[in-house]
């Protein structure tokens, strides 16, 4: 109970809501760096996954690409770019686009290879080119699991953006950080609870996009 | 070379005592979670109905960010190891419990069938046949769960110097020494590669039945694969 406490004593200080250390303003430099860094492993990752996945080639070099970006410590690797390349944005998002990276590219091939073959022969025997099989007929189907490694990758970079904060710039890490060092462990339990909030929104979000954005007849369940 | 590996004094550990540390805190709570996950992978072959809520629950646990996990938990178990290993256990869970489910599942019926046939009570049916079919899906889930884990480690830095190899780099911000944020980076980035393929190693000596490697043409891994977005789905 100790917690909750320090929850609404965090959620009833004065000024939290306003102003360049509230929680708006927190919230959306937290958003902005997540989205920007979903939307460059997205740009990476997403052609090469549905190229490889439709040849079906190349799953071995990708296996060992996705170990090696998991096996980069993203902690460190924030600190060694900010140390050699200084101050700016560049240490902040590589870190978080080779931690998203492994996820949309391996469930992307995996989800476009194992698309069943029987619908794809019937396009090919339509008359289908490769790019229209690959967008009319494989996208479609391997579309849930795409969107699982998208969410993957999502709320990964969401809990992962928290330590930008470790390098001077914002986002809702900046009250773990600041009160750590403040010894202020209402602000900590306070930036805590708004993170894991709102990785569980995204969480939630990606849920919402795949009842949306999935076909119907692909829908599993 | 030598700066690399000159570690300050502040730090309390040889650079080979970061890597024991490092490694202790990083593969303890795989063990755990493997420990965990395999009664309850079981539970949930068992009963059916079981498994969607176990899955949600790991995958939100999951989802809850490292440093936040540790900084809820420093009000009970402190500024200790322990509270960098409980997240790290608790997300384990979240690859080993689908890839174990997944791995007793594929078990043929006409295997499980067999073995009844042959006499063989549940738990020795689960010991002697469920378990090593299940060996190479298993396998998968640990490997995903020890390379993340040991890049997670870093992190326990910013609570009170928990962070093995993590602590390197702190003080390669506040002594101006980024050579120690290299060799925290790559010696990190090495021990889970070296994990990763020790653990293909341990797959392949318990399972000498898998296609070998050279004649592996045609056919893609048997199971190793086919795990692979069950996995990543669940997270």
């Amino acid at each position: 109970m100790n917690l909750l406490h320090f929850v609404t004593d965090f959620f009833g200080r004065s000024g939290q809501w306003h102003g360049y250390d509230g929680i708006p303003q927190r919230l959306a430099e937290h958003l902005e760096y997540s989205l920007l860094a979903l939307l460059l492993a997205a740009a990476v990752a997403l052609p090469v996954g549905l190229v490889t996945g439709h040849t079906g080639r190349g799953g071995n070099a990708l296996a060992m690409l996705a170990t090696a970006g998991r096996a980069l410590p993203s902690f460190g690797l924030l600190v060694l770019l900010f140390t050699v390349m200084g101050l700016g944005l560049a240490p902040v998002m590589i870190p978080l686009v080779v931690l998203a990276v492994p996820p949309i590219l391996v469930t992307t091939y995996e989800a476009v290879r194992s698309v069943d073959r029987a619908p794809v022969d019937a396009a090919r025997g339509m008359g289908m080119g490769p790019a229209r099989v690959l967008f009319q007929v494989e996208l479609p189907v391997a579309l849930p699991l795409i969107l699982s490694g998208l969410r993957s990758a999502a709320v990964q970079i969401v809990s992962t953006a928290t330590i930008a904060a470790y390098v001077s710039f914002g986002g809702l890490g900046r009250y773990i950080i600041d009160g750590l060092y403040q010894r202020d462990y209402t602000k900590v339990v306070g930036g805590a609870v708004l993170v894991a909030a709102l990785a569980l929104a995204t969480l939630g979000l990606f849920r919402l996009a795949a009842r949306f954005a999935v076909s119907p007849g692909v829908r599993r369940s | 070379m030598d700066e690399f590996f000159r570690m300050p004094s502040d730090l309390q550990h040889s650079y080979l005592g970061l890597v024991g540390w490092h490694l202790e805190e990083a593969l303890v709570p795989v063990l755990a979670g493997l420990l965990l996950s395999l009664p309850l992978a079981q539970l949930c072959v068992r009963f059916p109905r079981l498994y969607p809520p176990v899955l949600w629950t790991t995958t939100v646990l999951y989802a809850v960010p490292s440093l936040a996990f540790f900084v809820l938990l420093i009000d009970w178990t402190g500024q200790s190891e322990v509270t960098v290993m409980i997240p790290l256990a608790l997300y384990s869970l979240v690859v080993l419990v689908p890839a174990i489910v997944d791995g007793v599942r594929s078990v043929p019926e006409e295997t499980h069938a067999a073995a009844t046939a042959m006499g063989f009570g549940p738990l020795r049916r689960y010991l002697q046949v469920e378990l090593p079919i299940a060996v190479p899906a298993v396998f998968a889930g640990l490997r995903v769960a020890t390379v993340s884990s040991i890049s997670l480690v870093s992190v326990g830095a910013l609570i009170g110097n928990q962070g093995a190899l993590g602590n390197l780099l702190a003080d390669a911000m506040s002594y101006h020494r980024p050579e120690l944020a290299v060799t925290s980076v790559a010696t990190t980035a090495l021990l889970a590669v070296a994990a990763d393929a020790l653990l293909v190693l341990c797959r392949r000596l318990l399972t000498p039945w898998s296609p070998d490697r050279r004649r592996r043409t045609a056919a893609p891994r048997p199971a190793a694969v086919p795990a692979a977005p069950a996995v990543e789905e669940a997270r």
